[in-house]
Formats: C-alpha cells, sequence, structure tokens
C-alpha cells in the first residue's frame, strides 16, 4: 500500500499535502481501492470556508457515494476540475492528478491533529485485523 | 453473541480462492465483485463473464393440472409456451400487485421449471401450494442443485468446446438437457444482463467442475467470474426490472411497463379483474427510463420534477460503462412518459437535467429488429413503453 511519506493523512483516508498558502487534499490509495470504479466526484466550491471534519466533497463509485471531509478548516481556494470530465483519475493517481481541492487553512494548530504516514499505516494495519 | 448464519452456494470456496469481495444478499453470502464491476461488466459485454446464481430458488410444477395451475396463477398464457420452451412471466395478488416475476421452462409436456427470486423463495412456494389447483405438485427443488449463468457474446463458443448440447443451435429462451449431468441438469438460453448467454441448472456436485471449466476455457479470451454488482449494473444498463427494487405487491404490471406479459384474455387469473379495471381507469405512474449527459449515478429514491414540482421517484440507477453516462429508471406522471421529456434529477440537493430515453438503454448490436419481431409476435407493442 502506497503512502507516501510526505504526507499528512486523516483517519477517513484523506491525504493532505502542505505547500505554501495552501494544503492539497485528496484521498488515499488505499481509500480509492476501496472504492474501486470511480464514476463521479462533485467538488466543493471555490471561496467556501470550511470547518475541519466537515463533509466538502463527494466520490461515486458504482455501487455508492461517499462523503470527503475537510482535513483542516479554511477557505476552499482550488478544486480539480480535471476531475468532472475524468473521475477515473482518482484510481488512476490518487496522490497526483487525482487530487479534489485546496484549502487555505485558518488554523494552523489542526495539522497535529493529523496523522503522520506511519500512524496512518498502523491503522489501516489494525483495520485489516 | 451469536450471528445469523449465512447460506453458501456449493461455489462458497471457489469464490473465496478467487478473493472475491463477499455481501450479504437476502440471507445469502454472494460475492459482490472479483475485480472491478465496471471491468466485469465489460467482460460480459464484450466476451464472457460467469455467474453463481444459485441463491435463485427453484421450483418444480408438475401434474396432469400443471397448465392449469400456472395459467391462474401466472399472467402468461401456458398453453402457449412450448415445450422446451421458457416465459418471463408475473405472479399477481388480488389487488394487480406484482408477487414476483419469474421464469417458467416447460420441461415436460405437464412439467414445469420456474426459477423465482431468492428474497422470495419461501413466499413462493407457500403462494404456489395455496392457490395450485387440481392435480398439481409444487416441490421446491432448490436444495442440493446450482445455476450458473454464462452470459456475453463468447458463450456459446466457449460452452459448445465442452458440452455435449448443441448450444448454437439453442434458440433464445429455449431449454435443453444435458444428460451427462443429471436428470433434471439443463441449459437454457436465458439471462439478466442483455447479452447472449445461457443458464445452466446442474447438481451441486457438477457446479465446481463446470464452474473451473468455463473459466479455464474462456480465461484467454477475456472471459471473467462476475459478481452481483455488475450483475445489477448490466441488467439496469439492459432496462430489466428488479423485484423489490422496480417492483414489489403494489406494483401492477402495466405501471412498471410488463403489460407485454399479461394475457389479459385468458378467462381469469389471479390479480386479472383488478387489471381489467386499471386500464379501464388509467394509470396514474409510469415506468420510464432516463439519462443523464453527464452528473452523478441516481440512486433509488431520488426525486425527479418538473419546474420544481415532484413528478416522480428513481427506483434504480447505475453508470453505464457502454453508453458512458448515467442511467436511472423510475416512477413518473404518465403524461411525462414520452421520450425527449426533461426531467430534473435531485441528488444531494443540487438538480442534474435528465431526458426521458426508451428502455432498454442498450442492446447488443442486431438484437433490435429480432426484439421487434418477438414483442409483435407477443402484442406486446401496444402497453410495452
Amino acid at each position: 500500500m502506497k503512502i507516501p511519506a510526505e504526507l499528512l493523512y486523516t483517519k477517513s483516508h484523506e491525504w493532505v499535502r502542505r505547500e505554501s498558502a495552501e494544503v492539497l487534499v485528496g484521498i488515499t490509495e488505499h481509500a480509492q481501492q476501496e472504492l474501486r470504479d470511480v464514476v463521479f466526484a462533485e467538488l466543493p466550491a471555490v471561496g467556501r470556508v470550511v470547518a475541519q471534519g466537515e463533509a466538502v466533497a463527494v466520490v461515486e463509485s458504482v455501487k455508492a457515494a461517499f462523503d470527503i471531509y475537510a482535513p483542516v478548516s479554511g477557505r476552499i481556494t482550488r478544486a480539480n476540475v480535471a476531475l468532472t470530465k475524468t473521475p477515473q483519475l482518482i484510481n488512476q493517481d490518487c496522490y497526483g492528478a487525482g487530487w479534489m481541492f485546496a484549502i487555505n487553512p485558518s488554523v494552523t494548530d489542526e495539522f497535529a491533529a493529523l496523522l503522520s504516514p506511519s500512524d496512518y499505516g498502523k491503522q489501516l494495519e489494525t483495520q485489516a485485523h | 453473541m451469536t450471528e445469523t448464519p449465512t447460506r453458501r452456494t456449493a461455489l462458497h470456496l471457489r469464490h473465496r480462492a478467487l478473493n472475491a469481495r463477499m455481501t450479504e444478499f437476502h440471507g445469502w453470502d454472494m460475492p459482490l465483485y472479483y475485480s472491478s464491476i465496471l471491468e466485469e461488466h465489460k467482460a460480459v459485454r464484450e466476451a464472457l463473464g460467469l455467474f453463481d446464481i444459485s441463491h435463485m430458488g427453484q421450483v418444480l410444477v408438475s401434474g396432469r393440472d400443471a397448465v392449469a395451475t400456472l395459467d391462474a396463477l401466472m399472467t402468461s398464457d401456458f398453453t402457449q409456451v412450448g415445450l422446451n420452451r421458457a416465459c418471463y412471466t408475473l405472479m399477481l395478488n388480488e389487488q394487480g400487485g406484482i408477487v414476483d416475476d419469474l421464469i417458467v421452462y416447460r420441461i415436460g409436456e405437464s412439467e414445469f421449471l420456474v426459477i423465482v427470486n431468492c428474497g422470495n423463495r419461501e413466499s413462493d412456494v407457500a403462494w404456489l401450494c395455496a392457490h395450485s389447483t387440481g392435480q398439481t405438485e409444487i416441490t421446491d427443488i432448490s436444495q442440493g442443485r446450482s445455476i450458473l449463468a454464462v452470459q456475453g457474446p463468447r458463450a456459446s463458443r466457449i460452452l459448445e468446446s465442452f458440452l455435449d448440447a448443441k448450444v448454437a443451435g439453442l434458440a433464445r429462451f429455449g431449454i435443453a438437457p444435458i444428460r451427462t449431468m443429471g436428470p433434471e441438469a439443463c441449459i437454457a438460453r436465458t439471462g439478466y444482463t442483455g447479452s447472449d448467454g445461457f443458464e445452466l441448472f446442474v447438481p451441486d456436485n457438477h457446479a465446481q467442475k463446470l464452474w473451473d471449466a468455463i473459466l479455464s476455457e474462456s480465461r484467454s479470451s477475456g472471459g471473467l467470474p462476475i459478481g452481483l454488482g455488475a450483475r445489477d449494473t448490466l441488467r439496469v444498463e439492459a432496462g430489466l426490472r428488479l423485484y423489490g427494487t422496480d417492483m414489489n405487491d403494489a406494483t401492477t404490471p402495466y405501471e412498471v411497463g410488463l403489460g407485454w406479459t399479461v394475457a389479459i384474455h385468458k378467462t381469469d387469473f389471479i390479480g386479472k379483474a383488478a387489471l381489467v379495471r386499471q386500464q379501464a381507469q388509467g394509470l396514474t405512474r409510469k415506468f420510464v427510463g432516463f439519462e443523464l449527459a453527464q452528473g452523478p449515478v441516481p440512486r433509488q429514491g431520488c426525486e425527479l420534477s418538473v419546474d420544481g414540482r415532484r413528478v416522480g421517484v428513481v427506483t434504480s440507477g447505475t453508470y453505464s460503462l457502454m453508453l458512458q453516462k448515467p442511467l436511472g429508471m423510475g416512477y413518473i406522471e404518465p403524461t411525462l412518459a414520452v421520450s425527449g421529456t426533461k426531467l430534473s434529477l435531485t441528488v444531494r440537493n443540487q438538480r442534474y437535467e435528465a431526458t426521458v430515453v426508451k428502455l432498454p438503454f442498450w442492446q447488443p448490436a442486431g438484437a433490435k429488429s429480432k426484439l421487434s419481431v418477438n414483442a409483435k409476435q407477443l402484442g406486446a407493442e401496444k402497453t410495452h413503453e
């Protein structure tokens, strides 16, 4: 299972990439494998103010729809519009071209609540048993 | 803590060995998918798919008055069903509501194999027993028997290579015995996918060998094992209704667009009076298919509206691999049930434009002409939207 070392994670299987003024958010390899055939992604509007843990996007596979939660509070600065035409990017490249949205964080100490790659890996192992 | 025991088919270990993602379905532990729903869907449309559908119930209706019993209990005219032929039919209650949809195979002059939905097995058998007439025997023969569905354009060639039955020559909705596998082993050219294909009714002790043989024979030409996930996406794409989802005991055949199964001129059958009444009064809702150019998957319960006014509800939906767009089916006001009508589909408080289209959404190339001939023979055109 690919868990890139430079990212942070949530218990609900989002990944977070910290860049200068914003954080990029997507779903993890584990999540995309669980979902399998992604056929639709609903993205948050740019400018929307979101709270940590709030459901802000939806990924739909053939069988069901899944909420995607904001890993930190802030304002949505960008959404990956490529997913509108090609939602399969989430399956093909979940840590790259399949990113979902970017947030300009408003509360810096919320990052402490996110999981390190090793903690996230441990969570997956516990789930598997 | 005790867990409710789930039933397992004779192929359970095969599913485990293939690493299937399992799911509970009406009390059965069944494969949801093996690899991916879309990959499996594609295999059925382009090559071959192998399904374990042993959860479906198998009931034998036999005896001197078997035809009379079926005629009294189901919507079709069984005097018109020839030997070794199958018939898609409905069983109704007195109100005209659908008790179950079934495939009935005439495997003897007065012997019929009835395939019932697994969720209705016990209640169907009870219903059949309670309403059978004259000298008719109703026997649930599901125990110890398996059903394998082999569906897709390569199905006939693969099966021909190791079954002595003349598979390729079997007509659509025909059935023939497989003599090498016991007295009641049969192969029928039927299915629930919209693609050409077969269903094999065999004793459990033949199921694993057959499963292994079909898989190994077909792997090199794109054959895959198929779970219930793709079974659902395939049947929606083919516009096939699912009992319990698209229809139930409060839905009539006319409402769900299955009026073509009703031989309304038969002397009498359970539900006839209610259907005659409904024909006179007209419908208050009609089952339709609709498509979206793009957007979310229509799910059961989603609202359909026109100009902000609720006009119907979704019962089934999927993302169509063949048409590359979301599809849905559901009930709307009859005046709107016309191809081209624009509807609004509400998903998570957002509205998406949907267009009413003719069912089936998809059918194999070349199937159109054959189907319309069949429909005319059945006098189906009038009631089948």
